[in-house]
């Protein structure tokens, strides 16, 4: 493959997840020349190859990270916080991005969410509105064809249907649903980022049951639809390209080039008029800090010393148990009903956002028991039966407050495979954290009380983890002096560089990030465009 | 319960060997380092480590066998040194190759082989590529079929495409 630079181009996306396939694919349908510059490989598109890859991830030979190709010296990181964090396992380098092994669920965050600092005193406004977003929204929801209903009443105001019917609620579901009625608590239907109708050949959900980490029917959507479809209508990707740096003009005002490296060894630059950073929560800030110069010794767009900063994430709480009767789990790999009603905050501020998921996929599945035991024959056969088929488990997303000190900053010693010093991950829980998954704890036990499940697991604040959304690493604001970009997501420093990613998110709520990843994607491409 | 051609269709979906639903499945190893001999001791394997109500194993494992690795030889390659370092062991201790073992010394050589315990590695040591390219590869070739999931309680086992209806059903 030629990896030499386009003589010629108006943008220049380091990235080719959702956000850079989303912007390509918008730019490019526009009449402008876009180039995508990817880290990691291309990866087969055909089904034998994701079928095979679906095989690694039930196998337990092959460990997690291996089922996209994640580790290695390309991608090693530290994790110096005072909580662990496993970043390779919430990545991935390649055409379509980490969309390749994410769940696919796609919420709108509320209109709370973006004035949440106004609301309740914690957290930060972001500089534009739901409203601003709104329309977005929905653009982003039929560019994905989202699986959903408008069924939810928490729900922040739509204009439209869903461009694809929601997905119907599952058995256990049902069961969920008459304990959560007994206690007041609302449920409904979750949109899906994958097809339960057809479309523009790809395939409905067949129901493979291995969603997170892939998908062999191509039903639940990944970025390569984009990137692919942008490609046909005369984008250029180049894979297996690692921007090492970004380049500016004397005034420091306008980037001029993105420096990458191939695979033979040899080192280009790209130019374009417009660049886009689009390489995700960590990648994004690690590239700026990497691109210090003269005028700019902490890194690029850094003037506010607040690149990499403000670093967080979502936190997994959840309970679970079993029944004295069957609960049909692991037929499919997605879930189908949730509750919002503890999602938005009391105004004083005393915990975050909670967003509760009914899972389909409790308990262990048959075939993962059968491949893991130390039994075989009808002993195996009768320990499958025993510890399947009654499991149910309640999880929730919990917010994590945005705080200075959780960030992305470079490794002062440790370098990659092309001596760059690799992201060093800053985390850590706050009490305030703390106490909303305490709070999230108690709302699903009484939800398992009332269902009258035997409560074996409880995921709470000592051994909670990440849900591995990379958010406020970037931020956006109206302040210079606060923010690293702007509300049309462009640096406040260099009038040509916009970041797309959930890296500019003040706050996260508790929503899966990849709708506003997605809306915030199109929007900034109306203004690149606008620009050009 | 019996194994169909249903089932062998199914498993060799689950592993990413292109076949349809017209495949003609053949039983013939032919050419290739899983040859007769290789097809026999898995199907003495799979006479071990599937649950006694499975019927018709040796039809479906000579034919998924033998599918399974058209046109992978570096996997085929994998099943043949397992299948060389398992009957060096059972030679070893029940003087004769797996395949020829009655089940109770079979059970007794995999047993003493500590392949039960073994972790699956298809670069490990030899009794945790036996555990990966024999037993594993056997028990993911029944566990995503309908009715080996069937059998465990489940219609649509996760690796099957078996649709987006029997979630939704309560139980019979």
């Amino acid at each position: 493959m030629n990896r030499t630079p386009s003589e010629r181009a108006d943008v220049c996306i380091v990235g080719a997840g959702p956000a850079g396939g989303l912007m390509a694919d918008r730019l490019v349908s526009r009449g402008h020349d876009v180039v995508v510059l990817e880290a990691g490989p291309r990866f087969d598109a055909d089904y034998d190859d994701r079928v095979q890859r679906m095989e690694r991830s039930i196998r337990p030979a092959h460990g997690p990270d291996s089922v996209w190709e994640m580790g290695g010296e390309r991608d090693a990181y530290e994790s110096t916080g005072e909580k662990y964090y496993p970043l390779n396992a919430a990545r991935v380098k390649g055409v379509g991005g980490s969309t390749l092994h994410w769940q696919g669920m796609v919420m709108r965050l509320h209109e709370q969410d973006f004035r949440l600092e106004s609301e309740t005193g914690v957290g930060a406004d972001w500089p534009i509105a739901y409203d601003d977003l709104q329309s977005y929204y929905a653009e982003a929801e039929d560019e994905l064809g989202v699986a959903g209903a408008s069924d939810n009443p928490f729900a922040p105001p739509r204009e439209q249907p869903h461009p694809q019917p929601a997905f119907e609620p599952s058995y256990s579901d049902s069961l969920f649903a008459e304990a959560c009625e007994d206690l007041e608590i609302g449920t409904h239907s979750v949109p899906n980022a994958r097809l339960s109708e057809g479309r523009e050949g790809r395939s409905a959900c067949v129901g493979y049951g291995t969603c997170q980490p892939v998908c062999p029917s191509g039903a639940k959507y990944d970025a390569t639809v984009h990137v692919e479809r942008a490609e046909e209508s005369g984008a250029r990707i180049v894979d297996r390209a690692p921007v090492q740096r970004l380049e500016h003009d004397d005034a420091g005002e306008r980037v001029t080039a993105a420096v990458y490296a191939t695979p033979n060894g040899e080192e280009h630059r790209q130019e374009a008029r417009e660049f886009v950073l689009a390489a995700g929560g960590v990648e994004n800030p690690r590239l700026l800090l990497l691109s210090e110069s003269e005028q700019y010794p902490d890194g690029l767009a850094n003037s506010s010393g607040l690149v990499g900063k403000f670093f967080h994430d979502h936190l997994f709480a959840g309970a679970g148990g079993t029944l004295d009767e069957p609960t049909r789990q692991n037929h499919v790999g997605f879930n189908t009903t949730e509750s919002h009603q503890f999602y938005d905050q009391p105004a004083d501020g005393s915990r975050g956002a909670i967003k509760l998921e009914f899972l389909n996929y409790a308990g262990p599945s048959p075939v993962e028991m059968a491949l893991g035991g130390d039994d075989w024959g009808d002993a195996m056969l009768d320990r499958i039966k025993e510890n399947y088929g009654t499991h149910v488990a309640v999880g929730a997303l919990v917010e994590q407050e945005p705080r200075e000190e959780n960030r992305i900053r470079l490794h002062t010693e440790r370098t990659d495979d092309h001596g760059n010093p690799v992201p060093d991950v800053v985390w850590s829980l706050s009490n305030h954290e703390r106490r909303t998954i305490e709070r999230a704890n108690e709302i699903q036990h009484r939800i398992l009380d009332e269902l009258g499940a035997d409560v074996e697991w409880t995921v709470g604040p000592e051994n909670t983890g990440p849900a591995f959304h990379h958010m406020g690493t970037t931020r956006m604001g109206e302040d210079p002096e606060s923010s690293v970009v702007d509300a049309q997501l462009r640096t406040h420093d260099l009038g040509n560089l916009t970041v797309a990613s959930s890296s500019v998110f003040p706050t996260g709520g508790a929503m899966n990030p990849t709708l506003t990843i997605a809306a915030l994607a199109l929007k900034a491409a109306d203004h690149v465009d606008e620009r050009l | 319960m019996e194994l169909t051609r249903r089932d062998v269709l199914a498993a060799l979906a689950a592993s990413g060997a292109a076949v349809g639903a017209g495949i003609s499945l053949t039983s013939d190893p032919g050419e290739g380092s899983v040859g007769e001999h290789e097809v026999a001791t898995l199907v003495a394997v799979a006479h071990l480590v599937y649950p006694s109500e499975v019927e018709g194993v040796e039809s479906f494992v000579r034919r998924y066998s033998i599918e399974r690795v058209r046109d992978r030889p570096e996997y085929a390659q994998g099943v043949a040194d397992a299948v060389a370092v398992l009957d060096e062991y059972s030679r070893t201790w029940a003087d004769a190759d797996f395949a020829d073992l009655d089940t109770e010394r079979a059970d007794r050589t995999l047993s003493g082989f500590e392949v039960d315990t073994a972790d699956p590695d298809p670069e490990g040591s030899d009794r945790e590529r036996v555990r990966y390219y024999l037993v594993n590869e056997l028990l993911y070739a029944l566990f995503s079929t309908p009715t080996g999931g069937e059998i465990a309680g489940i219609e649509n086992p996760q690796g099957h495409p078996g649709g987006t209806t029997s979630y939704q059903r309560g139980p019979e």
